[in-house]
């Protein structure tokens, strides 16, 4: 059961082969089975069948959607109304959110099961999962290994069938660099795609939900669910949401593919660049041309992510005080010492350099040389952009420099660690939207497939993956253990 | 003293905007509930929160503009304002910094007979911050964030008043222009309008500003003058010792009618101000700037020339009827209904009702005297039904809550008696009761005259048409 797409599921769900109940049962066990994975922060088992239940009868009475029983999980960064939320944070160990993430609320309307809270890189701060309070996540493909993150317990639940798909968030590459690293398929949208309102803020310009699911298909049936204007956030989009399912079929005969000379120079790992390589050569069978594009600034995103994100996280997190919610630290003295020693001893140490880089960025005196160039940079970026998207239809590259690398490996190394997004940050710059599809392996582990599109051009990426993966079946690998 | 001083004084008012919900959430904004009750999840800065902003304080904030004649922003953003504090619960407000919806204006004022004209630097919409509580909570402090979010204007002046005085008309004038607009309750009581003053003193003739101090959260007009006064000589009194003025924040303290150092430049916060990456850019079109400028009511300068020129009505009663916007309209309600002269709807408005009203400590929107009751009653006066002596009997029955001028009348038997028989019968009496009174009449004193007068409207219980009485009696006497 666990190994069928959203899609067959769905079919199984309304030919009485499986109940939601027994589906859902079946995840529950798999995920106690596999605890080890440290995938899940909380597991929501009485509350995943009660959902389940109220699944199959409306399945029962005929007015279910595609969603409709299917056992998802939630990346703990949206708020769960009644069910713990915690940003993998200390900070917010106790939290509570009185209310649901529009996200949330959406598959809710739509009857999917929630089992549980998954894995994170503290307040999305991390590209291994490691800085999480709960603890590193193991990438099913090979346990000493990381999964990537911010967005690591739903890449590795995914992955290791611990969840039909889950949500994740993409800041700088947390959806794409987890999703190449534990070989499935992951989408970022165009900023304002997905509404932000209930997922908790890392740096908002560049924040952005989406779908993380093991095929093309069940991400285009995820993100019908999960787009959409939202009155409660007003950097949401106000355009209509076509149907992502209906364009998959679309040939790509004429496509034009772009690949930028700067994402295959130095430091891409040889095998990795092969497998991208092949990956293109296929598209090439389908009936794709391929023109080499250039964007100079590239190599300018990732100090400009570094002031940028942690401008805007230095602000946002300024809400975790002590005051109201969250952690609070012992017997504080006066108010100085409630705000220096509860946010000292609950925010770990990603979070604590972020927010001292941008409070530093802000500052008088330093503003104009970080703050505003770096936003000047931002624009060059999205201008560069702009001119290859119109050369070609859609960029083409690897996500990650390598697979994935050892747990502990980067983590003392935060330089090392930022640069392993360094082919997905430019992308959250100019607000496009992006895809990781699996696209073989380098000595046994996944590699992914970047695939960039226009602003708002979703259906086109979800096209271009699944007519992909129409022809080839690295998707469907399944990690050994996990089968 | 040998040395002539000269003031230079900056106000930022803070102007609550008479939204009914808050800036960036639905919460309501009403005065007075139970503490956390008007605080939603937005308002409380919970974890994944985003503000929305509220149209209807942009459309404040472009009137507002509109009526100083300033500089509408097609392009205006809101940025964070970064400090921590309990009441703050986001850790940053919610402001506008480089691109405020409101620039250069002006409003002028009065003082003395002389009017001057004072810059408007800017004005740009924030949010407010909560409360924080520090009674009855056992030495810890209670938050309370009814207030947060809620709508603010904050306009800043140019440094261009040169005295206290100049300060409170400045203050006094923009405070009945925003109620004007409809745009603040004008409350300050309740904190809806409250006011910084930036002082600083320079010998006369200097051209350069001397060092400021920032006097923070001045409520009332009283305070602001004493507050500035007081501050000048401090700053007068400091330089002329040999000591020089540190930039600073001051608070006032009524109570002690002096100012004292809050924190220093030294140790003002460092903002970091940044665009919020949460709300897009307020756009203001010249199709949204007509709709508003079509809206826009009639402003109390205009207003009160239009009284002086359509109604002859003489400068204090123009500029007492045009001090706030409904007791103009209850002045030109009252001349529309009741047909009666102007001038005389402007006597009694400004007269009976004004201090009935003060007596009683009400506004003219709680007047216990509807504006139709007034007309009713001015009516009579004007149609000789009653006397103006019986009206301000009548006048006080309303106030107690009659329904009418006329049934006030008709149960009291109030209407004036204009029978000639009825009069010449009471007036024969008093003369013939009277010798020793008509003797010193005939004889020369004329004073006498007004004693026949009350004793006849005594006879008659006031309602006698006096000029009949007047005229009888003359005719008897003489």
């Amino acid at each position: 059961m666990y190994n069928k797409t959203i899609a067959e599921l769905a079919k199984g769900l309304r030919s009485g082969e499986f109940s939601s109940v027994e589906l859902t049962q079946s995840f529950l066990a798999r995920i106690k089975q596999h605890n080890s994975l440290n995938a899940y922060i909380t597991v929501t088992e009485d509350l995943a069948l009660q959902e389940a239940k109220a699944a199959d009868a409306r399945l029962a009475k005929g007015d279910a959607e595609l969603l409709t029983g299917i056992p998802v999980a939630q990346k703990d960064i949206f708020c769960t109304e009644g069910v713990k939320t915690t940003c993998g944070s200390k900070m917010l160990d106790n939290f509570i959110a009185p209310y649901n993430a529009t996200v949330v609320e959406k598959f809710n309307n739509a009857g999917a099961v929630m089992l549980g809270k998954l894995n994170m890189d503290e307040f999305a701060m991390g590209s291994s999962n490691e800085t999480s309070y709960y603890g590193a996540v193991k990438n099913p493909w090979d346990t000493n290994t990381v999964p990537g993150g911010s967005s690591g317990g739903t890449a590795a639940a995914v992955a290791a069938r611990l969840a039909v798909c889950a949500t994740g968030t993409d800041t700088g590459g947390s959806i794409r660099q987890p999703a190449a690293l534990c070989g499935i398929t992951g989408l970022k949208p165009t900023y304002g795609r997905v509404s932000r309102y209930g997922m908790i803020a890392y740096a908002s310009s560049l924040d952005q939900g989406g779908p993380m699911t093991r095929s093309a298909e069940d991400a285009a049936i995820m993100l019908q669910t999960m787009a959409g204007f939202d009155e409660k956030d007003s950097t949401s989009v106000d355009l209509p949401v076509p149907d992502y399912m209906a364009g998959l079929g679309n040939s790509l005969k004429g496509l034009k593919i772009g690949l930028p000379k700067e994402f295959f120079g130095d430091g891409l790992n040889s095998d990795v660049a092969a497998a991208i390589e092949a990956a293109v050569n296929e598209y090439k069978k389908l009936g794709a041309t391929v023109t080499e594009v250039s964007m100079p600034t590239l190599k300018l995103a990732i100090p400009a992510y570094y002031v940028i994100a942690p401008a805007e996280c230095s602000a946002n997190l300024s809400r975790f005080d002590g005051v109201r919610f969250g952690y609070r630290c012992e017997n504080p003295v006066d108010l100085t010492d409630l705000y220096t020693r509860s946010r000292g001893e609950a925010f770990g140490k990603e979070v604590k350099r972020r927010i001292l880089m941008g409070t530093y960025a802000l500052s008088a005196g330093y503003y104009d040389a970080y703050y505003i160039k770096a936003q000047k940079i931002r624009r060059l970026i999205s201008e560069d952009f702009k001119k290859a998207l119109s050369e070609v239809d859609v960029i083409m590259g690897p996500v990650t420099p390598s697979t994935a690398f050892g747990i502990g490996e980067k983590i003392g190394n935060p330089i090392e660690m930022y640069l392993s997004d360094i082919y997905t940050i430019a992308i959250n710059l100019a607000g496009l939207p992006a895809m990781s599809v699996p696209a073989g392996f380098a000595e046994g582990m996944p590699v992914g497939l970047q695939i960039i599109g226009n602003y708002f051009a979703e259906d086109r990426l979800l096209s271009i993956a699944h007519q992909y993966q129409q022809v080839t079946d690295w998707h469907t690998y399944t990690p050994k253990g996990f089968e | 003293m040998s040395q002539q001083w000269e003031t230079v004084i900056g106000l930022e008012i803070h102007a609550q905007l008479a939204t009914k919900s808050k800036i960036f959430s639905g919460a309501s904004t009403a005065y007075g509930a139970e503490p956390n009750t008007q605080a939603c999840a937005v308002d409380l800065g919970l974890p994944g929160v985003l503000p929305v902003l509220n149209e209807e304080a942009v459309r404040m904030a472009v009137i507002f503009g509109m009526a100083i004649e300033a500089h509408i922003a097609p392009y205006s953003v809101f940025a964070r304002k970064n400090y921590f504090y309990p009441d703050l619960p986001k850790g940053y407000q919610i402001s506008q910094m480089d691109l405020p919806i409101v620039g250069n204006g002006h409003l002028d004022i009065e003082v003395d007979g002389i009017s001057k004209r004072i810059g408007i630097t800017r004005a740009h919409l924030e949010e407010d911050a909560g409360k924080s509580l520090h009674a009855s909570f056992h030495g810890m402090t209670g938050i309370d964030l009814n207030r947060a979010g809620t709508p603010l204007l904050e306009i800043v002046s140019e440094p261009e008043m040169s005295s206290a005085k100049e300060a409170v008309a400045y203050m006094r004038k923009m405070h009945e222009l925003v109620r004007y607009l409809g745009i603040c309750d004008g409350n300050m009581q309740e904190g809806s309008f409250r006011c910084d003053a930036n002082v600083s003193v320079r010998p006369k003739g200097q051209k350069e500003f001397g060092t400021r101090t920032e006097i923070k959260n001045i409520n009332s007009f009283r305070f602001v003058e004493k507050a500035i006064n007081h501050e000048i000589e401090r700053q007068i009194d400091l330089i002329e010792s040999g000591g020089t003025v540190v930039q600073e924040t001051r608070l006032y303290d009524a109570d002690k009618d002096e100012t004292r150092s809050m924190r220093s430049k030294e140790e003002a916060n460092d903002y970091r101000y940044f665009p919020d990456p949460d709300l897009l850019p307020v756009l203001i079109d010249e199709d949204f700037k007509a709709q508003i400028k079509a809206q826009l009511p009639e402003l109390p300068q205009a207003k009160k020339q239009r009284f002086k020129d359509d109604y002859v009505l003489d400068d204090e009663s123009s500029t007492i009827l045009t001090s706030s916007r409904p007791l103009a309209d209850y002045f030109e309600a009252v001349v529309k209904e009741s047909g009666c002269e102007a001038k005389m709807c402007a006597n009694w408005v400004t007269g009976d009702l004004l201090a009935a009203l003060n007596r009683a400590d009400l506004d003219i929107t709680d007047s216990p005297v509807s504006h139709e009751r007034l007309a009713g009653l001015l009516k009579r006066i004007s149609d000789d039904t009653i006397s103006g002596k019986i009206a301000k009997q009548v006048f006080e029955e309303l106030w107690q809550g009659a329904a009418s001028a006329d049934e006030v009348i008709e149960v009291k038997g109030l209407k004036q008696i204009t029978d000639t028989g009825a009069i010449e019968a009471i007036i024969d009496k008093i003369i013939a009761d009277n010798q020793d009174q008509v003797e010193q009449y005939r004889s020369g004193k004329d004073k006498v005259f007004g004693f026949f007068v009350g004793q006849v409207m005594k006879e008659m219980q006031g309602k006698a048409n006096p000029g009949e009485v007047n005229k009888m009696l003359k005719a008897k006497l003489n």
